[in-house]
C-alpha cells in the first residue's frame, strides 16, 4: 500500500478524519458527563421534579443533544473499528456496518423524542 | 533486558500462554466495555425515558433499582462506563505524546485501572444504597 510521500491520491479519507473525530467527541463527552455530574450534585437529593428540570431548559436539551450525536459518532467509529478488525467477508461486515448505522440512528430519533417531552 | 520468547504469528494454542501487557488488558477491556454499552444502548434509552416521562415512572424506575439483580446490572454498566472512561483518558495524554515509554505506559495503565475501580466500587456503593 502505498503510503507517506508515495501515497496514491484517491479522495480517500485514509481515517484521519475519523480519528480526529473520535477524539473530539470524546472530549465533548467527557465534559458533559463532568457537566451533568455537576448538575445533579447541585440538585441533590433527586426526586422527579429535581431529575426533570435538569432537562427543561433548552439550553440543556441542546447540550444532551450535542452530547448524543457525539455519542452515536463515537459508537460509530468504535464499532466500524471492532467490525474492520474481527470480520474480514466484506458481505457481512458491510451488513453489520448497515446494522450499527441503523442501531444507532435509531438510538438516535428516541433520544431526542424523549427529550422534547420534558 | 531478559530473555524474552518472541512470538509471531501465533496460533489459537498459544493464547492460554500469552501473557497480555497491562496495556494490552486495558485495552481489550476499553473495546469491550464499550461495545457492550453500545449493545445496551437501547435499554439505557428505556430507563432514560421512563426517568423523564412522569412522576409514575420515575417510581416504577425506583421500584425497578430495588432488586438485587438489577442493581448488579447496574453495576457492571457504571463500571463499562467508568472503565472506558478512564482508558480513553488516558488513550487521550498518549495522543498528546505524553507517557508513551514503556514504564510510563505501564504505570498510567495501573493508574486508570486504580481509577475506575475506585469510582467504581463508590458506584456500587451509591446503587445499593450504603452511601
Amino acid at each position: 500500500m502505498p503510503i507517506g510521500p508515495r501515497r496514491l491520491v484517491v479522495g480517500a479519507h485514509y481515517g484521519l478524519r475519523d480519528w480526529i473525530v473520535q477524539r473530539g467527541t470524546a472530549v465533548v463527552l467527557v465534559i458533559y458527563l463532568v457537566l451533568l455530574a455537576v448538575m445533579v450534585a447541585a440538585a441533590r437529593p433527586i426526586d422527579y421534579d429535581a431529575w426533570a428540570s435538569i432537562f427543561v431548559p433548552i439550553g440543556m436539551k441542546i447540550a444532551t443533544l450535542i452530547a448524543f450525536v457525539s455519542l452515536a459518532y463515537h459508537a460509530w467509529i468504535g464499532m466500524r473499528d471492532i467490525w474492520m478488525d474481527y470480520v474480514r467477508p466484506t458481505g457481512i461486515r458491510l451488513v453489520l456496518q448497515l446494522a450499527t448505522i441503523l442501531w444507532l440512528a435509531g438510538c438516535l430519533v428516541w433520544a431526542v423524542q424523549i427529550l422534547w417531552k420534558v | 533486558m531478559s530473555e524474552r520468547r518472541i512470538i509471531r504469528n501465533i496460533s489459537i494454542g498459544d493464547l492460554a500462554r500469552y501473557k497480555l501487557p497491562v496495556p494490552g488488558v486495558l485495552s481489550i477491556l476499553h473495546r469491550i466495555s464499550g461495545a457492550l454499552m453500545f449493545l445496551v444502548l437501547p435499554l439505557l434509552l428505556w430507563l432514560f425515558d421512563l426517568s423523564l416521562r412522569s412522576e409514575l415512572g420515575f417510581g416504577h424506575l425506583r421500584s425497578l433499582a430495588a432488586n438485587a439483580l438489577v442493581r448488579l446490572v447496574l453495576v457492571g454498566l457504571a463500571w463499562a462506563l467508568l472503565h472506558h472512561l478512564c482508558a480513553g483518558v488516558r488513550y487521550l495524554t498518549l495522543d498528546l505524546d505524553l507517557g508513551v515509554e514503556r514504564q510510563a505506559a505501564r504505570r498510567s495503565a495501573w493508574i486508570a485501572f486504580a481509577v475506575s475501580g475506585l469510582l467504581s466500587a463508590w458506584a456500587a456503593l451509591a446503587i445499593f444504597g450504603v452511601l
